[in-house]
């Protein structure tokens, strides 16, 4: 079956031999790990012939459960927001320990100035400042936001460039410090009541709407702008892409402020969907989108990877945490599963780096 | 104007901490010549090379390009005023396929106000670089393969396409042929003797005497850091040439060295 083509130079080479996108793997584990929960569903006596995605009652309209599709990629949308620039971050080569704790103090920051002056006719009994910033238009909080995520994912960004700090220890730097931000901020109180522009950025389907277009903005962004040909460029090899004279710090910095932004991002929609904010949110989403990552096929070694890959992680992270409240495990055990598989993506990660270097 | 200088160095000098990796080193390369630089490992002829290309920053000395006094602040720079170098290194980026490399740090893009986000022109990074690979005659069987998926002998083929690729005012390569076959190695050294009848300047740097005194029109012997013998091919043999990298001699005019 081997089908022979001419290269450059005449040079004859098998064409089949080489290997298929690794994406298309993912998707087969995302399809396997949907069939074992519906065979579980068949098998467990408790369960009663239950099905994970298809529709069990025999409605007209769909053949699938709406609901928890629905409910799974709700889940990981906004998590999956920090795990596109989780992405970047970890084909550079890096890691970004601190989006969770962006979350956290952005959710806080953006909030304050979204909030509306009257509650059912009650001045705001959460309030944060003054009458100055209520009812401020839409802009105002967003900005804010996306602005503390410049400032953290730049502040990351520039110790990692410019100092010799590992990323591992810059960005879990500001996943302290970030954290403290977003508790200081109102002294630990909870912050709600936006107005409603600000209540409509996460509120229904909208955290998925988010998670899409940004998707298929970095996907593009990726493939096809010299900023992701030098994001690749510098994962593989640092050395070569500064000898090639690509600015690697300045590009450090940029990878960095955009998974910041992104993260802040994340956060507004959270806090939108959730009309409040308080300092603990996003707590340890860091890992689970790095997970979501690295299920995804990003290689911790750099150089390899793509937002296809980590949207089908993301899918794969749902999928697995609602299939166990689908089979009723308790969250203790969802909990410790989820590490498992986090360690699981890596060891099969190491695997592949080392096939990789097998064949090299 | 057959005897312009194409690159002058004076004193140039690099300390790595302690280590005097290279030590007042006065070169000089004339236009259309061939200049190739020998001596055994450790003796600082890659360390030469990063300094005259910007990758580091020399601790001393002066660099001249066409007479022009250059501080190249980074690799780009050294690029830009027309130095195209084959690393020892190769300085490739493995996950990345062949166009992609050429052109790495000067894709062809479109839509440049974009800034960092300006748009990559694969098409025309492809059609040049077939133009490029046929133009030195590099052998590779698919360009669209990552450099991780190639043999030592391609990817070094690739690195020097890249080179031959783009019109270059210096060429500089680092041992081009250290990983390569038989026929690869022919064929780099053919990619040398084409630029040779281009009349572009370059400086090889090789072990390889027999390649050396096929190709060049000078060879230049470092020794433990400083430049220790400047020879030309027809007042000198292999005997000759060994007895300097080893130290056994050493030229009047650089007897500091010895
Ligand atoms: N970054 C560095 N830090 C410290 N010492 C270095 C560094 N780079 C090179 N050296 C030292 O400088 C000296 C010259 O090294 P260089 O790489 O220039 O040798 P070379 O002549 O190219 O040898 P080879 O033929 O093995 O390539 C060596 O002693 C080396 O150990
Ligand atoms: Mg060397």
């Amino acid at each position: 079956m081997a089908e022979t083509t001419h290269g450059t130079g005449g040079l004859a080479f098998d064409r089949s031999k080489r290997a298929w996108p690794n994406e298309v793997n993912i998707f087969i584990a995302l399809i396997l790990i949907v069939a074992i929960f519906e065979a579980l569903g068949q098998l467990l006596p408790y369960m009663k012939g239950q099905s994970l995605l298809f529709d069990t009652n025999d409605r007209f309209d769909s053949i699938f459960n709406e609901a928890r599709l629905r409910i799974i990629i709700l889940q990981v949308s906004i998590i999956g927001i920090i795990a596109i620039g989780v992405t970047q971050v970890i084909i550079t080569g890096g890691i970004d320990l601190s989006s969770g704790s962006i979350v956290g103090a952005t959710a806080m920051i953006a909030m304050s100035f979204g909030q509306t002056e009257l509650v059912n006719g009650n001045p705001n009994p959460k309030a944060i400042f003054g009458l100055w910033a209520m009812d401020l238009p839409v802009v105002v909080p967003v900005l804010v936001g996306l602005g503390c995520g410049l400032v953290a994912g730049g502040i990351n960004g520039l110790l990692i460039a410019y100092t010799r700090i590992p990323p591992f220890i810059a960005t879990l730097g500001m996943m302290v410090s970030a954290r403290g931000v977003a508790k200081w901020w109102s002294h630990g109180n909870p912050i709600s009541f936006p107005t409603d522009q600000y209540a409509s950025i996460g509120s229904g389907m909208m955290p998925v709407v988010w998670f899409v277009l940004l998707a298929l903005l970095f996907h593009l962004i990726l493939k096809f702008t010299v900023y992701g040909k030098h994001t690749y460029a510098i994962g593989s090899n640092e050395d070569a892409a500064r000898m090639s004279g690509i600015a690697v710090a300045r590009h450090k910095v940029l990878v960095y402020t955009i998974a910041g932004m992104l993260a802040s991002f994340a956060a507004i929609v959270l806090s939108s969907k959730n009309l409040t904010a308080q300092s603990g949110m996003g707590l340890v989403y860091e890992l689970d989108a790095i997970a979501m990552a690295v299920i995804g096929g990003v290689s911790l070694a750099g150089g390899r990877g793509s937002i296809v890959g980590t949207v089908l992680g993301a899918l794969i992270f749902g999928v697995i945490i609602s299939g166990f409240t689908y089979l009723r495990l308790d969250a203790f055990y969802q909990e410790m599963v989820k590490g498992g598989i986090i360690v699981a993506a890596v060891v099969l990660d190491q695997w592949r780096q080392h096939r990789a270097a097998m064949k090299s | 104007m057959s005897d312009e200088i194409v690159l002058k160095t004076e004193d140039l000098t690099k300390h790595y901490g302690g280590v005097q990796a290279l030590e007042g080193a006065d070169f000089e390369l004339r236009k259309g010549e061939h200049v190739a630089i020998m001596g055994d490992n450790g003796a600082g002829k890659s360390t030469f090379v990063r300094q005259i290309t910007g990758v580091e920053q020399r601790t001393r000395g002066r660099i001249r390009l066409y007479g022009e006094d250059v501080n190249f602040a980074g690799p780009l720079e050294a690029r830009e005023a027309g130095i195209e170098t084959v690393f020892q290194t190769l300085a490739l980026a493995d996950d990345l396929d062949v166009p992609d490399n050429l052109f790495l740090g000067r894709e062809i893009t479109r839509l440049d106000f974009l800034g960092p986000f300006r748009v990559l022109d694969y098409r025309a990074m492809r059609d040049a670089t077939l133009a490029g690979l046929k133009k030195t005659a590099v052998k590779i069987p698919d360009i669209r393969n990552t450099i991780r998926n190639m043999s030592g002998g391609q990817r070094q083929c690739v690195a020097i396409a890249r080179t031959a690729t783009f019109h270059s005012r210096l060429t500089i390569m680092d041992e081009p042929t250290a990983a390569l076959g038989v026929q690869e190695t022919e064929q780099v050294e053919n990619i040398i003797r084409t630029l040779k009848t281009q009349g572009e300047p370059l400086i090889l740097i090789s072990h390889n005497m027999r390649q050396v005194f096929d190709l060049v029109d000078r060879i230049v012997v470092f020794r433990r850091g400083r430049i220790c013998a400047n020879l030309l091919k027809s007042e000198t043999d292999g005997q000759d040439v060994v007895a300097y990298i080893t130290g056994a001699k050493t030229q009047p005019e650089y007897a500091e060295a010895a």
